[in-house]
């Protein structure tokens, strides 16, 4: 069960022909994905395409009447293997996943498959995750067009060019025998907008049918000799197919502009950047009229020499937008350019930088920077000045330098792993400071303070995989982390499976939480929870176990602070060769919260009694030291100013937001830090037992509250 | 090629709109107003965001961009409209939180020329801001200046308060302020009507809509006060107690009387009127050697912080705190719990040796103390998590008993540590005084650095004497009250006293 529902955007998924859609990105792209009757579809999840997963695993009952198999893929790599059902049968498929990092994990089977070529259209949707927002190391998916000869769609960023996109990729797919990839940006993926929408299409051939009559054609594997000729396919039929198409069909646009003299040819994803910059420079409208000719390249790769001759042929410069680096287009377009012996010149990463996202200020800088260079006329007196916002300059908003903190994502207020990097920061204050790899999910927010956990983070999956060269003896053990999410991804052979057989003699933690909580919740192996259509309750300890470790210690409530930091401290003492696993479970907060609030609320309702926790600090007990800060990070353990006029430093405070996970209690106490935490429970709807104790107590504790009283002095 | 004939362009630009907020503010809902009220009045409307893993926590930016589409536009005109904020091209900016707010500012979102800044003044803060040993809450009054500076127009007021007050989530009172705010064409009932038109929450949004709409409307404008201390008034002190009230007021000047009730009370409190004798006596000490012409600035630290060092915290205290029927009080309305609920405390609490002995009689607790082993196989015995419920009789029992001790504590061997403690330092900052007034001013306020409990109070003790320490070196400078000063801002910086660290070796290097 995925954190958010997507029960509205299911219907949206139904809309028929002539119908308005409405909505996000990856959601238009879903509805795309099902007007092209494709048959199967198959991803691993992550921002920013988690929710094509999520709404297509909320569908399923809508998938099922149109004929549509849907996949949660073990990782990418199980996803792009699925596309081979597209490689000697006329089926559609799609997968999904997070670029770069999906397609690096996907690319074995990519390239297995690029190789083979395709007969039914097999589309990958890849979240392209770079610039503001990106949680991952910055690269352009472009590499694996290039390498792989696959075909590269990178549309205008608004919906009906991105469901067009969709549809254009599947016959592109077929007409040229081709994987295609189609690339949307985050900001693509989270735009709001509106297409008119078509019927959904059941496949034109099934599974079923595909199984029941096999084909197979021994130089569609990719083992020599066919391994050579599948080489020289690509380049002599598949490519020229799939240029002709693209021209054919008029996949790229061209815009007209009265400056003839120069030109910009844009990947499509870059588009509205452009026409902004020009906008700001009073060359374009909001409607997208332009004086500057534009070269829309919605397809990225392959490019079309043709085309890209005759938009440069007379011009004094044309400027290449291409965002991330290298800088591929540009140079592809040079030699293009050279062979034909056309001397326009080529601006691009000259007056654009190479790394980086291209922001608006960056866009502009370089449109500008290119036209006062290739046809200075273009540009007004007041546009060719640089305009530098004189604000930032104000001494008054240089002063807020320090003052507004920087606000990275962390644990949520209740997380269970947050307790085990406190366990962890614990057990280092007493052992000193450790190697520890770092592995991606939400527990990579310990590197972050106020934990500052981690020294290594090497992929999904790989982070006791990371430390399999420090395996050595030595007094230090490393200590690993791996999230439940990235132990089922590859972690169970290539962290622990690697680790057992090296006799690696390190620590190694799995954070299991229930799900794969970091991209959205969604369900697991090891999930707890019952799934109609997956299969889950696989402990994470029998998988341990299985693969051959000996030394594992399940922890079942991670708040048990003390238990968690006595466990880390056995496991690092521990004399045994081979891994120590520690599969610490709880479940993720904000899905049990989900889950739990609503039955907790109608147990109120109905009369039931029920006993609610949260915590609390007493501030005049609290010295302001922030110790337990230090050691939780929670959102809702906060400060307060204190109104003791003896009191410098705020004190610390629970807010409203508390869920009584415990944690701070735990760390205060297994940390030895101060007693001014304290739990409140909360009965609603108490019984006649509860009420008549509830009298007794009041009453003797009352007497003596007063009795004290009396004799202290009266203050206040 | 041909030169086509110069293309007509249209002027109109898109209304800009950036929302900044934290993951599970509901800027997505805001969000989702705006466009659909603007589609509705007949305008084209685009919004995205990059909530990346923001969703947990961290800053989110949401951007928006919309213009009237044309009066005789065709069907199916759409603007090609940006996905990102263009600096210096924002008309409206919403910040979620004040320090958010901050942040459009800092990006370059909000100019002077054109940009309404709707931002809600409360604070949710930040962990690097939470986390600092002393106060690291970033400062709201510079935070204003930069927003009155830079925004066109500036409408903030506390918002989460006001969701508080009417039920209602920030978003709907962050969408009343920018009704209010008149910084769209729009009038009231279609804020409203969007509102209905969503379908979810409707009546408490539709409430927290309007009194921010209100609000903003009034246009009050904002302002930063220093957070408020509680002014200790005695209301009819009695017996003993009044006498000492009534010595504090005679003897002292006005200057200090503030903080000297406020530390009387506290020491009182802590123990007993004799108590509260022997701490006007000790201020009257450091009063002696004061000087009208500072305003009495000494004795007014004096009287903060030596009352700080003699209400110390020890196992009395806080058994006697926790089991106050004004802490009960204190408790029910911090949880907020119904009359028809009840509720229990469960304290946690851990003591170790190093507190038992410090509670026990000066003799015995040095004997036991001096004994490792022994000492040893008591922390055994005793250290460990004890969690006390305060609301059964038989725990209270406990801590109420505990808390009555007290009248003992004279004699244990943490008073006798810390009155050592404290006459050293007194005696310190006295020799101070005859030559440098404002060092030992410092000296007084460098007691600010001890505080916690166990390890955190051992490591605030180490700041301590490190600062008082390298005063000693400092003493005899013109600047040395100014440089102790700074080492105490050092050390209140990060818990390992890096900063301090580094503090002290630049002084090193000019003593040297």
């Amino acid at each position: 069960m995925a954190e958010r529902s997507f029960a509205r955007e299911v219907r949206d998924l139904e809309l028929g022909e002539g119908q308005e859609f409405r909505g996000e990105g990856i959601l238009a792209l879903t509805k795309a994905l099902l007007q092209s009757g494709v048959a199967y579809v198959g991803g691993y999840q992550g921002s920013p395409i988690s929710h094509l997963m999520d709404v297509l695993s909320d569908a399923q009952e809508l998938l099922g009447k149109l004929g549509v198999q849907f996949s949660a893929s073990a990782s990418e790599a199980a996803a792009a293997a699925s596309l081979s059902a597209s490689m000697m049968y006329p089926i559609r498929g799609a997968v999904t996943f997070k670029s770069t990092v999906g397609t690096n994990v996907a690319s074995d089977a990519l390239a297995n498959l690029a190789s083979s070529g395709v007969v039914g259209g097999a589309l990958i949707i890849l979240g392209e995750d770079y610039g503001e927002g990106s949680s991952i190391m910055q690269e352009r998916s472009h590499a694996f067009a290039m390498k792989s000869q696959m075909w590269l769609l990178d549309p205008r960023p608004d919906l009906p060019s991105i469901v067009k996109a969709v549809e254009d990729g599947f016959e592109l797919s077929e007409a040229s025998n081709t994987p295609v990839m189609l690339e949307v940006r985050v900001r693509s993926c989270h735009v709001h907008g509106s297409f008119i929408a078509k019927d959904n299409k059941r496949p034109a051939y099934t599974l079923r049918e595909a199984l029941e009559n096999p084909v197979r054609d021994v130089n569609r594997i990719v083992l020599p000799p066919a391994s050579y000729i599948q080489e020289k396919e690509k380049i002599e039929k598949r490519w020229p197919a799939a240029v002709e198409f693209i021209k054919s069909r008029k996949l790229n646009e061209f815009f007209d502009g009265d400056l003839a003299d120069v030109g910009i040819a844009v990947q499509g994803g870059m588009y509205n950047g452009v026409i902004r910059a020009l906008q700001r420079l009073g060359l374009a409208d909001v409607w997208g009229k332009t004086r500057v000719p534009l070269y829309v390249m919605n397809v990225a790769y392959p490019l079309i020499d043709d085309e890209l001759t005759q938009f440069c042929v007379g011009k004094r410069g044309v400027l290449i937008v291409e965002e991330g680096q290298p800088e591929y287009i540009e140079q592809a377009v040079n030699t293009i350019l050279r062979r034909r012996d056309i001397p326009t010149r080529i601006f691009g990463k000259d007056v654009l930088p190479m790394a980086g996202e291209y922001t608006a200020d960056v866009m502009l800088k370089g449109v500008r920077d290119f036209l006062s260079a290739a046809l200075p006329s273009a540009l007004s007196d007041a546009s060719r000045a640089p305009n530098v916002p004189a604000i930032a300059d104000d001494p008054r908003v240089k002063a807020l330098t320090g003052v507004v903190p920087p606000r990275p994502p962390g644990f949520c207020v209740g997380c269970p792993e947050r307790p085990i990097f406190a366990a962890m920061k614990l057990v280092e204050k007493e052992l000193g400071q450790h190697h520890i790899a770092a592995d991606i999910g939400c527990h990579l927010f310990s590197i972050l303070p106020p934990f500052n956990i981690g020294a290594s983070t090497m992929g999904y999956g790989l982070g006791p995989a990371s430390a399999a060269a420090f395996n050595v003896p030595t007094d230090k053990k490393s200590i690993s982390f791996i999230g439940d999410g990235g132990f089922w991804h590859n972690g169970l052979t290539t962290s622990i499976g690697n680790a057992v057989y090296n006799k690696h003699d390190g620590v190694i933690v799995v954070v299991d939480n229930y799900y794969a909580s970091a991209t959205g919740g969604q369900d697991i192996l090891s999930s707890r929870a019952d799934n109609a259509t997956r299969s889950t309750k696989h402990p994470i300890t029998k998988a341990v176990e299985g693969i051959g470790a000996t030394w594992v210690r399940q922890v079942d409530r991670t708040y048990d602070v003390g238990k968690m930091r006595d466990t880390l401290k056995e496991a690092l003492s521990d004399k045994e060769p081979g891994p120590k696993v520690i599969v610490a479970s709880s479940e993720c907060m904000l899905n049990k919260q989900r889950r739990e609030k609503p039955l907790f609320a109608k147990a109120v309702k109905g009369g039931q009694r029920m006993v609610r926790e949260r915590y609390g600090v007493d501030e005049d007990v609290c010295t302001g030291d922030h110790a337990c800060i230090r050691l939780s990070g929670c959102p809702s353990l906060t400060i307060k100013h204190s109104d003791d006029p003896l009191k410098d430093d705020p004190v610390a405070a629970v807010d409203n937001g508390c869920v009584g996970c415990g944690n701070c209690g735990e760390v205060a106490e297994a940390a030895v830090l101060c007693p001014s935490f304290y739990r409140a429970e909360i009965i609603h709807n108490p019984t006649s037992f509860d009420r008549f104790m509830a009298r007794i107590r009041g009453a003797v504790i009352g007497f003596l509250q007063r009795r004290r009283a009396r004799h202290a002095l009266a203050v206040s | 090629m041909n030169v086509a004939s110069q293309t007509a362009l249209d002027t109109a630009k898109p209304l800009a709109i950036a929302v900044l907020a934290m993951g599970g503010q509901g800027g997505g809902v805001l969000v989702d107003w705006i466009v659909a009220m603007c589609e509705r009045q007949g305008w084209a409307a685009q919004s995205t965001s990059v909530p990346g893993v923001a969703q947990r926590t961290g800053a989110t930016i949401y951007y928006i961009e919309a213009l009237p589409l044309p009066p005789n536009a065709p069907p199916g005109l759409k603007p090609v409209l940006s996905l990102m904020a263009v600096p210096g091209e924002v008309d409206i900016v919403i910040g979620a939180e004040f320090m958010e707010a901050g942040r459009a500012i800092q990006r370059g979102l909000v100019t002077p020329d054109r940009t309404t800044l709707i931002a809600s003044s409360h604070r949710a803060y930040a962990v690097v801001e939470k986390q600092t040993p002393g106060d690291g809450i970033g400062d709201a009054a510079i935070m204003l200046k930069a927003a009155e500076a830079t925004a066109k127009k500036l409408v903030a007021f506390d918002m989460a308060a006001i969701g508080d007050k009417t039920g209602s989530a920030i978003s709907a009172v962050l969408f009343g302020a920018l009704a209010g705010a008149d910084a769209l064409p729009f009038p009231r009932e279609a804020y409203e009507a969007t509102i209905r038109a969503a379908g979810i929450g409707v009546e408490p949004s539709l409430r927290g809509f309007a009194a921010a709409y209100e609000r903003a409307k009034a246009g009050t404008p904002l302002e930063i006060t220093p957070p408020p201390k509680k002014i200790v008034a005695p209301r009819t002190p009695q017996g003993d107690y009044a006498a000492l009230v009534a010595q504090a007021q005679a003897e002292f000047p006005d200057e200090t009387q503030m903080m000297l009730a406020a530390g009387l009370q506290r020491v009182v409190d802590f123990q007993d009127n004799a108590y509260g004798r022997e701490y006007l006596d000790l201020v009257k000490g450091i009063l002696a050697i004061d000087r009208a012409d500072r305003g009495y600035a000494l004795t007014q630290a004096a009287a903060k912080y030596i009352a700080v060092a003699m209400a110390y915290d020890d196992v009395y205290r806080v058994a006697d705190l926790k089991t106050r029927a004004s802490r009960f009080e204190r408790v029910r309305k911090e949880v907020g719990v119904a009359p028809d609920q009840l509720i229990y405390t469960t304290e946690f609490m851990h003591p170790r040796m190093d507190e038992v002995a410090g509670s026990l009689p000066k003799a015995l607790g040095r004997f036991i103390e001096s004994r490792p082993r022994l000492f040893k196989a008591l922390d055994k015995f005793v250290n460990r998590g004890r969690r006390v419920r305060t609301g059964t009789i038989r725990w209270f029992l406990m801590l109420y008993i505990l808390g009555g001790l007290k009248r003992f504590r004279r004699g244990t061997l943490r008073h006798a540590n810390e009155v050592a403690h404290r006459d050293a330092w007194l005696v310190r900052v006295k020799q101070a005084a005859a030559k440098d007034y404002d060092l030992a001013v410092e000296l007084l306020n460098n007691r600010r650095l001890v505080k916690g409990y166990s390890d955190t109070h051992a490591r605030g003790l180490s700041k301590f004497d490190r600062v008082m320490a390298a005063a000693n070196k400092l003493e005899g400078r013109s600047d040395a009250a100014e440089w102790v000063r700074r080492l105490r801002d050092a050390a209140l910086k990060d818990e390992d006293g890096v900063a301090l660290d580094g503090a002290l070796k630049t002084v090193d290097s000019f003593l040297h």
